[in-house]
């Protein structure tokens, strides 16, 4: 009735699998800890973004403003055996509109876990060759409200993703791709029947599964790693908001974000690093017009006593594969 | 570590299955043939809403089952049954379950479809859908609840007069179902004793065809096709012959004329009213010292449908509606009363409590759902099935719920215009909402009025429920408070009121003839 009209603010499943993969060791890089290490971090992220697509027609809408997404995040990775590692992530979210009436919301969204396995690594050329498989799996750790786009915290369905992923690496200089696929299980919503193209009556919604596609390259040193970043989110199927309707859990979101990422390593011993990141996106459907950008702090905590015992004597920061 | 792994292979197991299972149950489809307790072999004699009598419109006498004509009939039943297709059968699974039933599901659609307010020109202002034109931006209609509660409302009352005068036929000729009269026919539906000719389904499929014609003119191909598989329906499954459906669908378009005839006359059509109209609303509200209403949509959008309260009720005149049924005058935006109030809402904007907005988003039914209207209809269906009511009786109790629905819509917006109330947002800016402020002013609440006069109505009909519908009712009259889009005497008020319009639906409904 009001016309509330609005998007995406970003998916946020996207945020998880492409945004905040971007922070140091993460699901989405050619970064391993060793065995026993254990990698904790603290970030903060924010999304905002005024103009949106509905559909194929990008616009803005007076009764949203600039919809803001922040984030507060922690995140951890686990050498489980120097090519295995064990990631999770956990965000607290909190959304907000800056015009219109509507209330926004906020809480602790999805536990991402990912497995992360490096079969395969080996020098070709004068570069070093690795390939990754990641198994990924993520479900709502609360009862948020999903249906409620933009201002909802998250999509609350549980996702199943796979990821294969090529890294090569010549001295300082990286190139990283990877494909990703994404199952999303169905949500449960407040009402009891909803309209897509038609009349649905049932509580619960299919979701459109996803694939995304990642390329990462730029410097990467065990002190700094600089990247430019390009991602490419797609749902498989879906449908577009109708003019001037709300947007809706199952609607086709596709985006293409661009951005630079970097990580800068503080202490001497290496256990210490600062991350920063800015994407944008530069192309959508039924998506907002997203500028994100995070800061992280993150610091490694080595189980192994004897290599723990040796890098204190050495201090040669060596924490990276 | 080999336990860590366990647990999280034990984990990642549990989600898999939980993700995979990915259908879906869609209610209405679980839906079984409609097998009814009683036949209503006399409804012919019910009241009708606005036919003179159940022999308005004559229904010729049908050709004698012996005649090489009618064989003719049973034989293209014989020639559909030897080969059914998966979606024939399909296709009796669905229809099979009510005709009332399913065209109230098919007018759902229709509303949530069009049920999204209009986009702004570069300009600011707003366009208006026109029903002269009805494919040009914005489509018509925009079907929003006054819009919707009407819509039903002819409907539903066209379909249950439409129903009557076939019943009486159908007694009257008693030409009995063509699976009784040839062995060689299969009842693809439950059996019954009725007459088969005219074709109740038929009936429905005519009047309503017509009627939509009016309402949603933008649709007549999604129409047209449902209409189509619904009358082939009923000769695959064996329950009627082609000139049961002919003569049905013929006397249900006669019906139809009498509806549509109101329906261009029941100044519905100039409910959106001028600029002056909307200007003089404002400041005679100022000019009584009390805070006017203000659009809370960017650019601000004219109120919707100001003029709704002059439309032609079915329940009860226009001075009865002013004399003992519309509401009092809600406390003044400067009472001590007032400000009281809107702290109140404003403690429901400010504490978030995950309980409190389930029953907000339960209730909202906002833009592209079928309305509150619609909401109640799809609870009422619900619970009909159950109910194993005859086609008639269906149509009997979905036209008695939404003429109240209708006319709850009507004294609502009258009262609405009359008071033009700031919404709570507007009185305190502080005030956001956990759904979207609908665009018209506060005073009384248009889903508590609406939800009075259901639950009234439907407690009349189904006698064991009274007490949930009244339930449901305070229930959806508070998500308005809890959503923070009103004060609550906008809510206590409209129920009252609500309540009021569905009494006289039962007075109707102990005079109508069904109830001996």
């Amino acid at each position: 009735m009001k016309q509330i009209i609005t998007t995406r603010i970003i998916i946020f499943l996207s945020l998880t699998f492409a945004f905040y993969s971007s922070f140091a060791q993460t699901d989405i890089d050619a970064i391993m800890m060793n065995k026993k290490q254990f990698c904790a971090g603290l970030m903060y992220g924010s999304n905002t973004w005024k103009n949106y697509w509905e559909g194929t027609n990008k616009r803005n809408n007076a009764n949203l403003g600039t919809v803001s997404t922040k984030e507060y995040m922690i995140q951890g990775n686990y050498g489980i055996r120097n090519n295995l590692n064990f990631l999770f992530s956990l965000p607290y979210t909190k959304t907000k509109a800056s015009a219109g009436n509507l209330h926004g919301m906020k809480g602790l969204q999805d536990l991402s876990m990912f497995l992360k396995y490096m079969p395969f690594k080996k020098e070709i050329g004068s570069g070093t060759f690795s390939v990754y498989t990641i198994g990924g799996l993520s479900f709502p750790t609360t009862n948020y409200v999903a249906d409620y786009l933009p201002l909802s915290i998250g999509m609350h369905s549980i996702n199943l993703s796979f990821r294969g992923m090529l890294d090569y690496q010549i001295s300082k200089w990286f190139a990283t791709i990877s494909g990703t696929y994404v199952r999303r299980s169905n949500v449960k919503i407040d009402r009891t029947s909803y309209y897509t193209t038609q009349m649905h009556y049932s509580n619960e919604v299919g979701m459109p599964n996803a694939t995304s596609f990642n390329i990462r390259t730029g410097f990467r040193s065990n002190k700094l790693i600089a990247e430019a970043v390009l991602n490419k989110w797609i749902t498989q199927g879906g449908f577009d908001i109708s003019k001037n309707n709300m947007p809706f859990l199952s609607n086709t979101m596709n985006s293409t974000t661009v951005g630079f990422n970097g990580k800068y390593t503080v202490k001497k011993d290496g256990n210490l690093a600062l991350t920063g990141g800015l994407n944008y996106t530069v192309s959508g459907r039924n998506v907002g017009q997203a500028t994100h950008f995070n800061l992280g702090g993150f610091y490694v905590i080595d189980f192994n006593k004897k290599r723990k015992a040796a890098a204190e004597k050495k201090s040669d920061g060596n924490t990276m594969n | 570590m080999k336990k860590l792994l366990q647990i999280l292979n034990l984990f990642l197991l549990f989600f898999i299955l939980q993700s995979c299972n990915k259908s879906i149950v869609e209610r209405n489809l679980e839906f079984t043939a409609l097998d009814p307790l009683k036949t209503d072999i006399n409804a012919g004699l019910w009241k009708p809403v606005l036919l003179t009598g159940p022999t308005e419109f004559p229904v010729a006498a049908p050709t004698a089952t012996t005649t090489p004509a009618y064989v003719a009939e049973i034989n293209e039943i014989k020639g559909w049954q030897r080969n059914l297709t998966e979606s024939q059968k399909n296709s009796i699974a669905y229809w099979s379950a009510g005709a009332v039933l399913r065209w109230n599901e098919i007018l759902r659609e229709l509303v949530a479809k069009h049920n999204i307010p209009p986009y702004q020109n570069a300009d600011g202002t707003y366009p208006f859908p026109s029903a002269g034109n009805p494919f040009a931006y914005p489509v018509f209609p925009f079907s929003n609840p006054p819009y919707a509660a009407r819509a039903y409302a002819y409907v539903a009352a066209a379909q249950y007069d439409a129903l009557i005068a076939s019943y009486y036929y159908k007694k009257l000729y008693n030409r009995q179902a063509p699976y009784k009269i040839d062995a060689g026919v299969k009842a693809l539906v439950p059996q019954n004793d009725l007459g088969s000719y005219p074709s109740e389904d038929a009936a429905v499929v005519g009047v309503t065809v017509e009627l939509l014609k009016l309402l949603f003119p933008a649709d007549q191909d999604f129409i047209q096709q449902k209409a189509e598989e619904h009358k082939r329906y009923r000769i695959i499954a064996g329950a009627n012959v082609r000139s049961d459906v002919e003569a049905g669908e013929l006397l249900g378009r006669a019906v139809a004329q009498k509806f549509t005839a109101r329906a261009r006359t029941d100044r519905a059509g100039s409910a959106v009213g001028t600029a002056t109209v909307w200007a003089q609303m404002e400041l005679q509200t100022a000019a009584k010292g009390e805070m006017p209403w203000i659009s809370q949509d960017l650019p601000k959008r004219p109120p919707m449908l100001p003029l709704f309260g002059k439309v032609k009720t079915f329940l009860f005149d226009s001075l009865t509606m002013v004399t003992n049924i519309s509401a009092s005058a809600p406390p003044s935006t400067n009472s001590v009363q007032f400000k009281i109030e809107a702290d109140e809402v404003l403690y429901y904007a400010k504490n978030y409590d995950r309980n409190r907005i389930e029953i907000v988003h339960f209730w909202a039914d906002g833009a592209n759902t079928y309305t509150p209207p619609g909401h109640w209809d799809a609870i009422a269906s619900e619970d009909f099935v159950k109910q194993r009511f005859s086609e008639v009786r269906w149509a009997r109790n979905m036209a008695l719920l939404n003429m109240s629905l209708m006319d709850a819509a009507v004294v609502c917006w009258d009262t609405k215009y009359k008071y033009f109330n700031p919404r709570p947002s507007q009185f305190n800016p502080d005030i956001k909402t956990w759904t979207g402020i609908p665009n018209f002013p506060s005073y009384t609440s248009g889903h508590s009025t609406f939800s009075g006069a259901a639950s009234t109505i439907l407690g009349y009909i189904i006698p064991a429920k009274a007490t949930v519908y009244n339930d449901m009712a305070k229930q959806a009259s508070l998500s308005r408070l809890y959503g923070a889009l009103h004060y609550r005497s906008d809510c206590d008020s409209g129920l009252v009121c609500g309540k009021k319009v569905g009494s006289y639906a039962i007075a109707r409904a102990m005079n109508d003839g069904a109830d001996f």
